[in-house]
Protein backbone atom coordinates (compact mmCIF):
# COMPACT_ATOMS: atom_id res chain seq x y z
CA UNK A 1 0.00 0.00 0.00
CA UNK A 2 0.94 3.91 -0.56
CA UNK A 3 2.41 5.54 2.20
CA UNK A 4 -0.06 6.67 4.01
CA UNK A 5 -2.95 4.46 3.07
CA UNK A 6 -2.99 2.79 6.54
CA UNK A 7 -3.06 5.53 9.19
CA UNK A 8 -6.41 5.92 10.60
CA UNK A 9 -9.32 7.37 8.71
CA UNK A 10 -11.30 7.99 11.66
CA UNK A 11 -10.34 10.56 14.45
CA UNK A 12 -9.65 9.33 17.65
CA UNK A 13 -12.06 9.71 20.69
CA UNK A 14 -9.67 10.38 22.79
CA UNK A 15 -8.43 13.69 21.31
CA UNK A 16 -8.31 16.13 24.28
CA UNK A 17 -8.00 19.42 22.65
CA UNK A 18 -11.81 18.61 22.30
CA UNK A 19 -13.15 18.87 25.69
CA UNK A 20 -16.45 17.15 25.78
CA UNK A 21 -14.18 14.18 24.45
CA UNK A 22 -12.59 13.56 28.12
CA UNK A 23 -15.11 11.70 29.84
CA UNK A 24 -16.93 10.08 26.88
CA UNK A 25 -14.53 7.85 25.43
CA UNK A 26 -13.92 4.29 26.18
CA UNK A 27 -10.07 3.86 27.82
CA UNK A 28 -10.89 0.02 26.69
CA UNK A 29 -9.30 -1.19 23.79
CA UNK A 30 -12.79 -1.79 21.71
CA UNK A 31 -13.49 -5.28 21.12
CA UNK A 32 -12.68 -6.92 17.48
CA UNK A 33 -15.55 -8.48 15.61
CA UNK A 34 -13.96 -9.09 12.29
CA UNK A 35 -14.21 -12.85 11.89
CA UNK A 36 -17.75 -13.28 12.59
CA UNK A 37 -20.09 -13.48 9.63
CA UNK A 38 -23.21 -14.29 11.75
CA UNK A 39 -23.25 -10.90 13.32
CA UNK A 40 -26.98 -9.00 12.67
CA UNK A 41 -24.62 -5.49 12.01
CA UNK A 42 -24.06 -7.15 8.41
CA UNK A 43 -27.37 -6.12 7.93
CA UNK A 44 -29.14 -2.58 8.56
CA UNK A 45 -32.00 -0.87 8.87
CA UNK A 46 -33.64 -0.09 4.69
CA UNK A 47 -35.97 3.05 4.08
CA UNK A 48 -37.87 3.78 1.41
CA UNK A 49 -40.40 6.42 -0.39
CA UNK A 50 -42.94 6.72 2.43
CA UNK A 51 -39.89 7.92 4.83
CA UNK A 52 -39.28 11.44 3.15
CA UNK A 53 -41.16 14.00 1.10
CA UNK A 54 -40.55 15.63 -1.56
CA UNK A 55 -39.61 18.83 0.56
CA UNK A 56 -37.16 17.20 2.26
CA UNK A 57 -34.28 17.84 0.17
CA UNK A 58 -34.62 21.22 -0.60
CA UNK A 59 -34.01 23.32 2.45
CA UNK A 60 -35.03 26.83 1.04
CA UNK A 61 -38.35 25.34 0.51
CA UNK A 62 -39.95 24.36 3.44
CA UNK A 63 -41.23 27.83 4.90
CA UNK A 64 -43.10 30.35 3.17
CA UNK A 65 -40.63 32.57 2.18
CA UNK A 66 -36.83 32.27 0.77
CA UNK A 67 -33.66 32.20 3.70
CA UNK A 68 -31.54 34.78 3.60
CA UNK A 69 -27.81 33.47 2.36
CA UNK A 70 -26.09 32.09 -0.14
CA UNK A 71 -28.09 29.43 -2.40
CA UNK A 72 -25.92 26.45 -2.74
CA UNK A 73 -26.30 22.84 -3.93
CA UNK A 74 -24.11 19.94 -2.40
CA UNK A 75 -24.48 16.77 -4.04
CA UNK A 76 -22.12 13.84 -4.74
CA UNK A 77 -22.53 9.66 -4.46
CA UNK A 78 -22.75 7.73 -1.23
CA UNK A 79 -20.16 4.80 -1.67
CA UNK A 80 -19.06 1.39 -0.02
CA UNK A 81 -15.19 0.28 0.96
CA UNK A 82 -15.40 -1.00 -2.56
CA UNK A 83 -16.50 1.73 -4.44
CA UNK A 84 -20.07 0.32 -4.97
CA UNK A 85 -23.13 2.89 -4.43
CA UNK A 86 -25.02 2.94 -1.85
CA UNK A 87 -28.28 2.46 -3.11
CA UNK A 88 -31.80 3.99 -2.28
CA UNK A 89 -30.25 4.49 1.25
CA UNK A 90 -31.05 7.69 3.96
CA UNK A 91 -29.06 10.58 3.74
CA UNK A 92 -30.01 12.96 6.54
CA UNK A 93 -28.41 16.53 7.26
CA UNK A 94 -28.55 19.73 9.41
CA UNK A 95 -27.18 22.93 9.80
CA UNK A 96 -26.88 26.69 10.87
CA UNK A 97 -28.42 29.26 9.22
CA UNK A 98 -26.34 31.51 7.07
CA UNK A 99 -25.83 33.72 10.26
CA UNK A 100 -24.10 30.60 12.35
CA UNK A 101 -27.36 30.12 14.30
CA UNK A 102 -28.80 26.54 14.56
CA UNK A 103 -32.65 26.11 15.03
CA UNK A 104 -32.35 24.83 18.42
CA UNK A 105 -33.42 26.38 21.76
CA UNK A 106 -29.96 25.81 23.39
CA UNK A 107 -27.92 27.54 20.56
CA UNK A 108 -28.00 30.79 22.30
CA UNK A 109 -25.72 32.31 19.92
CA UNK A 110 -27.00 36.08 19.21
CA UNK A 111 -27.44 35.76 15.58
CA UNK A 112 -30.11 36.28 14.23
CA UNK A 113 -32.77 33.21 13.38
CA UNK A 114 -34.11 32.82 10.03
CA UNK A 115 -38.06 32.31 10.17
CA UNK A 116 -37.87 30.83 6.57
CA UNK A 117 -34.86 28.46 7.29
CA UNK A 118 -34.64 25.46 9.74
CA UNK A 119 -31.86 23.40 8.39
CA UNK A 120 -32.87 20.15 8.52
CA UNK A 121 -32.78 17.63 5.65
CA UNK A 122 -33.33 14.18 4.13
CA UNK A 123 -33.19 12.62 0.94
CA UNK A 124 -32.77 8.85 -0.72
CA UNK A 125 -29.74 7.64 -2.59
CA UNK A 126 -31.00 7.31 -6.24
CA UNK A 127 -29.68 3.85 -8.31
CA UNK A 128 -26.12 5.79 -8.66
CA UNK A 129 -25.75 6.42 -5.13
CA UNK A 130 -26.46 9.72 -5.53
CA UNK A 131 -27.90 12.59 -3.32
CA UNK A 132 -28.77 16.24 -3.66
CA UNK A 133 -29.53 19.30 -1.65
CA UNK A 134 -30.54 22.73 -2.05
CA UNK A 135 -29.67 24.75 0.36
CA UNK A 136 -27.98 27.90 1.75
CA UNK A 137 -23.71 27.93 2.89
CA UNK A 138 -24.39 28.17 6.87
CA UNK A 139 -22.36 30.39 8.61
CA UNK A 140 -19.50 29.73 10.86
CA UNK A 141 -20.02 30.10 15.03
CA UNK A 142 -18.64 30.35 17.96
CA UNK A 143 -18.67 27.65 20.99
CA UNK A 144 -16.84 27.47 24.16
CA UNK A 145 -14.64 24.64 23.46
CA UNK A 146 -12.17 27.27 24.71
CA UNK A 147 -11.33 31.31 24.42
CA UNK A 148 -12.27 32.56 20.46
CA UNK A 149 -13.45 28.95 19.82
CA UNK A 150 -15.68 29.35 16.34
CA UNK A 151 -16.34 26.18 14.06
CA UNK A 152 -15.79 26.56 10.14
CA UNK A 153 -19.26 26.78 8.29
CA UNK A 154 -19.81 22.88 7.66
CA UNK A 155 -23.23 20.54 7.66
CA UNK A 156 -23.85 17.79 9.77
CA UNK A 157 -24.69 14.34 7.50
CA UNK A 158 -25.88 11.13 8.86
CA UNK A 159 -25.59 8.11 6.82
CA UNK A 160 -26.48 4.37 6.45
CA UNK A 161 -24.99 2.02 4.20
CA UNK A 162 -26.22 -1.91 4.02
CA UNK A 163 -24.99 -3.04 7.12
CA UNK A 164 -25.10 -1.43 10.62
CA UNK A 165 -21.82 -1.23 10.54
CA UNK A 166 -21.78 1.21 7.82
CA UNK A 167 -23.16 3.78 9.83
CA UNK A 168 -21.84 7.26 9.44
CA UNK A 169 -22.41 10.69 11.21
CA UNK A 170 -20.33 13.42 9.75
CA UNK A 171 -19.60 16.70 8.61
CA UNK A 172 -18.48 18.47 5.37
CA UNK A 173 -16.50 21.15 5.47
CA UNK A 174 -16.32 24.22 2.38
CA UNK A 175 -13.07 24.71 0.31
CA UNK A 176 -10.20 27.00 1.66
CA UNK A 177 -12.24 27.93 4.92
CA UNK A 178 -9.42 29.86 7.16
CA UNK A 179 -10.94 28.21 10.39
CA UNK A 180 -9.57 24.74 9.46
CA UNK A 181 -6.32 25.13 11.76
CA UNK A 182 -7.87 26.30 14.53
CA UNK A 183 -11.04 23.75 14.97
CA UNK A 184 -10.60 20.71 17.41
CA UNK A 185 -13.59 18.36 15.56
CA UNK A 186 -11.58 18.68 12.20
CA UNK A 187 -8.80 18.48 13.65
CA UNK A 188 -9.33 15.46 15.50
CA UNK A 189 -8.88 13.46 12.78
CA UNK A 190 -4.92 13.42 12.49
CA UNK A 191 -4.12 12.39 9.12
CA UNK A 192 -4.31 15.73 6.64
CA UNK A 193 -5.29 13.45 3.48
CA UNK A 194 -7.99 12.10 5.70
CA UNK A 195 -9.06 15.52 6.77
CA UNK A 196 -9.17 16.70 3.09
CA UNK A 197 -11.91 14.17 2.74
CA UNK A 198 -14.03 16.17 4.74
CA UNK A 199 -13.92 18.98 2.47
CA UNK A 200 -16.37 19.90 -0.15
CA UNK A 201 -14.97 20.82 -3.63
CA UNK A 202 -16.72 23.41 -5.19
CA UNK A 203 -17.74 22.63 -8.64
CA UNK A 204 -18.47 25.35 -11.45
CA UNK A 205 -20.47 22.45 -13.32
CA UNK A 206 -23.19 22.18 -10.69
CA UNK A 207 -23.58 25.95 -9.92
CA UNK A 208 -26.83 27.17 -11.78
CA UNK A 209 -26.92 30.09 -13.59
CA UNK A 210 -28.97 33.34 -11.69
CA UNK A 211 -29.65 30.47 -9.01
CA UNK A 212 -27.02 28.63 -6.93
CA UNK A 213 -23.35 27.67 -6.68
CA UNK A 214 -22.69 23.72 -6.64
CA UNK A 215 -20.34 21.74 -4.59
CA UNK A 216 -19.11 18.13 -4.79
CA UNK A 217 -18.97 15.97 -1.73
CA UNK A 218 -18.65 12.07 -2.05
CA UNK A 219 -18.91 10.07 0.88
CA UNK A 220 -17.35 6.75 1.61
CA UNK A 221 -18.59 4.41 4.31
CA UNK A 222 -16.24 2.13 6.37
CA UNK A 223 -16.99 -1.17 7.37
CA UNK A 224 -18.22 -4.55 6.17
CA UNK A 225 -21.34 -5.47 5.19
CA UNK A 226 -22.83 -9.21 4.29
CA UNK A 227 -22.87 -8.68 0.49
CA UNK A 228 -19.05 -6.97 0.65
CA UNK A 229 -16.86 -10.20 1.79
CA UNK A 230 -13.47 -9.52 2.46
CA UNK A 231 -12.23 -12.02 -0.03
CA UNK A 232 -14.55 -10.63 -2.66
CA UNK A 233 -13.11 -6.81 -2.29
CA UNK A 234 -10.07 -7.03 -4.56
CA UNK A 235 -12.46 -8.15 -7.56
CA UNK A 236 -15.04 -5.60 -6.99
CA UNK A 237 -12.51 -2.82 -7.07
CA UNK A 238 -11.37 -4.44 -10.20
CA UNK A 239 -14.86 -4.51 -11.97
CA UNK A 240 -14.92 -0.76 -10.57
CA UNK A 241 -12.26 -0.16 -11.81
CA UNK A 242 -13.06 -1.51 -15.36
CA UNK A 243 -16.60 0.14 -15.63
CA UNK A 244 -17.07 2.54 -18.36
CA UNK A 245 -17.96 5.73 -18.07
CA UNK A 246 -16.88 5.63 -14.85
CA UNK A 247 -16.45 9.75 -14.29
CA UNK A 248 -19.92 10.46 -16.10
CA UNK A 249 -21.51 10.33 -12.61
CA UNK A 250 -21.63 14.32 -12.13
CA UNK B 1 -10.37 1.36 -2.94
CA UNK B 2 -12.00 4.27 -1.78
CA UNK B 3 -10.45 5.62 1.64
CA UNK B 4 -13.40 5.88 3.93
CA UNK B 5 -15.24 9.46 5.21
CA UNK B 6 -13.84 10.08 8.63
CA UNK B 7 -16.48 10.64 11.24
CA UNK B 8 -17.29 13.76 13.32
CA UNK B 9 -19.19 13.93 16.52
CA UNK B 10 -22.82 14.55 15.86
CA UNK B 11 -22.58 17.56 17.95
CA UNK B 12 -25.40 19.31 20.49
CA UNK B 13 -27.48 20.54 18.31
CA UNK B 14 -29.03 17.30 15.99
CA UNK B 15 -32.12 17.31 18.45
CA UNK B 16 -34.25 18.26 15.78
CA UNK B 17 -32.89 16.97 12.95
CA UNK B 18 -32.39 13.20 13.52
CA UNK B 19 -35.01 11.91 16.44
CA UNK B 20 -38.80 11.52 15.22
CA UNK B 21 -42.06 11.02 16.64
CA UNK B 22 -42.32 7.36 17.83
CA UNK B 23 -38.41 6.56 17.09
CA UNK B 24 -38.23 3.99 20.05
CA UNK B 25 -41.80 2.75 19.25
CA UNK B 26 -40.38 -0.18 17.34
CA UNK B 27 -43.91 -1.58 17.86
CA UNK B 28 -46.80 0.26 18.67
CA UNK B 29 -47.43 0.92 22.80
CA UNK B 30 -49.98 -1.58 24.28
CA UNK B 31 -48.23 -4.84 21.77
CA UNK B 32 -49.06 -7.86 23.87
CA UNK B 33 -45.81 -8.76 22.91
CA UNK B 34 -43.57 -5.49 23.48
CA UNK B 35 -40.37 -6.01 25.29
CA UNK B 36 -39.32 -2.66 26.59
CA UNK B 37 -35.85 -2.21 26.74
CA UNK B 38 -34.26 1.34 28.68
CA UNK B 39 -31.50 2.33 30.48
CA UNK B 40 -29.15 5.32 31.19
CA UNK B 41 -25.75 6.25 29.47
CA UNK B 42 -23.47 7.53 31.81
CA UNK B 43 -20.19 9.31 31.41
CA UNK B 44 -16.63 8.50 32.75
CA UNK B 45 -17.44 10.59 35.96
CA UNK B 46 -20.36 9.09 36.27
CA UNK B 47 -22.75 11.47 35.07
CA UNK B 48 -25.79 10.83 32.83
CA UNK B 49 -25.32 11.97 29.25
CA UNK B 50 -28.32 13.90 28.24
CA UNK B 51 -27.15 14.86 24.83
CA UNK B 52 -26.06 11.30 23.62
CA UNK B 53 -28.43 9.68 20.65
CA UNK B 54 -29.00 5.71 21.12
CA UNK B 55 -29.93 3.80 17.90
CA UNK B 56 -30.91 -0.05 17.83
CA UNK B 57 -31.05 -2.51 15.21
CA UNK B 58 -32.23 -6.34 15.09
CA UNK B 59 -33.11 -9.44 13.69
CA UNK B 60 -37.22 -9.44 13.28
CA UNK B 61 -38.93 -12.26 15.64
CA UNK B 62 -38.97 -14.84 12.67
CA UNK B 63 -34.98 -14.07 11.86
CA UNK B 64 -34.96 -12.24 9.03
CA UNK B 65 -32.19 -9.08 8.93
CA UNK B 66 -34.09 -8.01 5.82
CA UNK B 67 -35.48 -4.65 7.47
CA UNK B 68 -38.35 -3.10 6.31
CA UNK B 69 -39.37 0.95 5.43
CA UNK B 70 -41.35 2.84 7.19
CA UNK B 71 -39.26 3.97 10.54
CA UNK B 72 -39.97 7.34 9.64
CA UNK B 73 -43.10 7.45 8.10
CA UNK B 74 -44.21 10.79 6.65
CA UNK B 75 -47.28 13.04 5.94
CA UNK B 76 -46.64 14.06 2.25
CA UNK B 77 -50.27 16.44 3.16
CA UNK B 78 -48.24 18.41 5.98
CA UNK B 79 -44.30 17.44 5.87
CA UNK B 80 -44.84 15.76 9.30
CA UNK B 81 -44.50 12.48 10.90
CA UNK B 82 -47.54 9.22 10.83
CA UNK B 83 -45.61 7.06 12.91
CA UNK B 84 -45.00 3.62 11.69
CA UNK B 85 -47.62 1.45 10.14
CA UNK B 86 -47.88 -0.58 12.73
CA UNK B 87 -47.39 -3.63 10.36
CA UNK B 88 -44.15 -3.86 9.04
CA UNK B 89 -41.19 -5.29 11.83
CA UNK B 90 -38.47 -2.74 10.44
CA UNK B 91 -35.95 -3.49 13.28
CA UNK B 92 -34.87 0.45 14.23
CA UNK B 93 -35.15 2.20 16.80
CA UNK B 94 -33.76 6.18 17.38
CA UNK B 95 -33.77 7.65 20.51
CA UNK B 96 -32.38 10.54 21.89
CA UNK B 97 -31.56 10.92 25.60
CA UNK B 98 -33.83 12.66 27.74
CA UNK B 99 -32.02 15.60 30.44
CA UNK B 100 -31.70 12.41 32.93
CA UNK B 101 -29.20 10.31 30.15
CA UNK B 102 -32.14 8.16 29.96
CA UNK B 103 -33.70 6.06 26.77
CA UNK B 104 -36.69 3.60 26.23
CA UNK B 105 -36.83 1.34 22.81
CA UNK B 106 -39.88 -0.80 22.39
CA UNK B 107 -39.71 -3.62 20.41
CA UNK B 108 -40.23 -7.71 19.91
CA UNK B 109 -38.05 -10.20 21.33
CA UNK B 110 -34.97 -10.81 18.64
CA UNK B 111 -34.80 -14.41 17.94
CA UNK B 112 -32.54 -17.23 19.71
CA UNK B 113 -29.90 -17.07 17.01
CA UNK B 114 -29.14 -13.11 17.40
CA UNK B 115 -30.71 -12.39 21.08
CA UNK B 116 -29.49 -9.22 20.98
CA UNK B 117 -30.29 -5.68 19.84
CA UNK B 118 -27.34 -3.90 18.22
CA UNK B 119 -26.57 -0.49 20.18
CA UNK B 120 -25.16 2.37 18.59
CA UNK B 121 -24.48 5.41 20.54
CA UNK B 122 -23.61 8.90 19.44
CA UNK B 123 -23.12 11.94 21.87
CA UNK B 124 -21.76 15.33 21.43
CA UNK B 125 -18.30 14.94 22.49
CA UNK B 126 -18.00 11.67 21.15
CA UNK B 127 -15.76 11.44 17.73
CA UNK B 128 -16.34 7.95 16.35
CA UNK B 129 -19.84 6.13 17.38
CA UNK B 130 -19.69 3.43 19.52
CA UNK B 131 -21.20 0.13 18.75
CA UNK B 132 -22.55 -2.62 21.64
CA UNK B 133 -24.69 -5.15 21.96
CA UNK B 134 -27.79 -5.46 24.66
CA UNK B 135 -28.47 -9.37 24.84
CA UNK B 136 -31.88 -10.20 26.19
CA UNK B 137 -32.41 -13.58 27.66
CA UNK B 138 -29.50 -16.27 28.40
CA UNK B 139 -27.73 -16.30 24.82
CA UNK B 140 -26.46 -19.73 23.53
CA UNK B 141 -22.71 -20.67 24.70
CA UNK B 142 -21.89 -20.55 21.71
CA UNK B 143 -22.19 -17.01 20.76
CA UNK B 144 -19.03 -15.98 19.50
CA UNK B 145 -18.40 -12.87 21.10
CA UNK B 146 -19.64 -13.33 24.72
CA UNK B 147 -17.59 -16.67 25.03
CA UNK B 148 -14.55 -14.70 23.91
CA UNK B 149 -14.91 -12.05 26.94
CA UNK B 150 -14.05 -12.44 30.51
CA UNK B 151 -16.70 -12.22 33.01
CA UNK B 152 -16.34 -9.30 34.39
CA UNK B 153 -16.71 -7.58 30.98
CA UNK B 154 -19.37 -9.75 29.71
CA UNK B 155 -21.91 -8.81 32.05
CA UNK B 156 -22.12 -5.29 30.47
CA UNK B 157 -23.29 -6.63 27.59
CA UNK B 158 -26.53 -8.86 29.78
CA UNK B 159 -29.71 -6.67 29.97
CA UNK B 160 -30.87 -6.99 33.06
CA UNK B 161 -34.17 -8.57 33.82
CA UNK B 162 -36.41 -6.07 35.46
CA UNK B 163 -39.96 -7.62 35.18
CA UNK B 164 -41.51 -10.14 32.65
CA UNK B 165 -41.02 -7.86 29.71
CA UNK B 166 -38.84 -4.95 30.63
CA UNK B 167 -35.33 -5.39 30.82
CA UNK B 168 -32.75 -2.67 31.84
CA UNK B 169 -29.65 -2.29 29.80
CA UNK B 170 -26.99 0.72 30.58
CA UNK B 171 -24.61 2.32 28.95
CA UNK B 172 -21.03 3.00 30.46
CA UNK B 173 -19.07 5.50 28.03
CA UNK B 174 -15.72 5.11 30.52
CA UNK B 175 -14.65 4.27 33.84
CA UNK B 176 -14.74 1.37 35.98
CA UNK B 177 -17.83 -0.96 34.81
CA UNK B 178 -17.03 0.34 30.98
CA UNK B 179 -19.77 -1.18 28.35
CA UNK B 180 -17.44 -3.34 25.97
CA UNK B 181 -17.76 -1.71 22.55
CA UNK B 182 -17.41 -3.26 19.40
CA UNK B 183 -14.91 -2.88 16.15
CA UNK B 184 -16.19 -3.54 13.46
CA UNK B 185 -13.72 -1.86 10.62
CA UNK B 186 -10.33 -1.96 11.81
CA UNK B 187 -10.03 -5.93 11.64
CA UNK B 188 -9.80 -6.00 7.82
CA UNK B 189 -6.31 -4.93 8.16
CA UNK B 190 -5.03 -6.91 10.35
CA UNK B 191 -6.99 -9.61 12.07
CA UNK B 192 -9.54 -11.46 10.12
CA UNK B 193 -10.21 -13.80 13.31
CA UNK B 194 -10.17 -11.37 15.92
CA UNK B 195 -12.99 -13.00 18.18
CA UNK B 196 -11.03 -16.39 18.03
CA UNK B 197 -8.13 -14.76 19.44
CA UNK B 198 -9.52 -11.81 20.90
CA UNK B 199 -8.71 -11.77 24.70
CA UNK B 200 -11.30 -8.95 25.07
CA UNK B 201 -8.72 -7.04 27.05
FE1 LIG C 1 -22.53 22.17 13.95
Amino acid sequence: MAGGADRPAHPGRDFAPYRSSVLRHPKRPLVPMGGDPDAAELYGPVFGVTDVTELDADLTRQHQGEPLGERITVTGRVLDRAGRPVRHQLVEIWQANASGRYAHQRDQHPAPLDPHFTGVGRCLTDDQGRYLFTTVKPGAYPWRNHLNAWRPAHIHFSLFGTAFTQRLVTQMYFPGDPLFPYDPILQSVTDPAARERLVAAYDHELSRPEFSLGYRWDIVLDGPAATLSEAALPEAVVSHAALPGSGEDR
Amino acid sequence: MPRPTPSQTVGPFYGYALPFPGGGEVVPAGHPEALTVHGYVYDGGGAPVPDALVETWQAAPDGSLAGRPGSLRRDPVTGGFLGRNGLDFTGFARVATDADGHWTVRTLEPPSGRPYLAVCVFARGLSHHLFTRAYLGAPASSDALLSALPEERRTTLMARQESERVHRFDIRLQGEKETVFLDFTTSHTSDTSGLRHGSGR
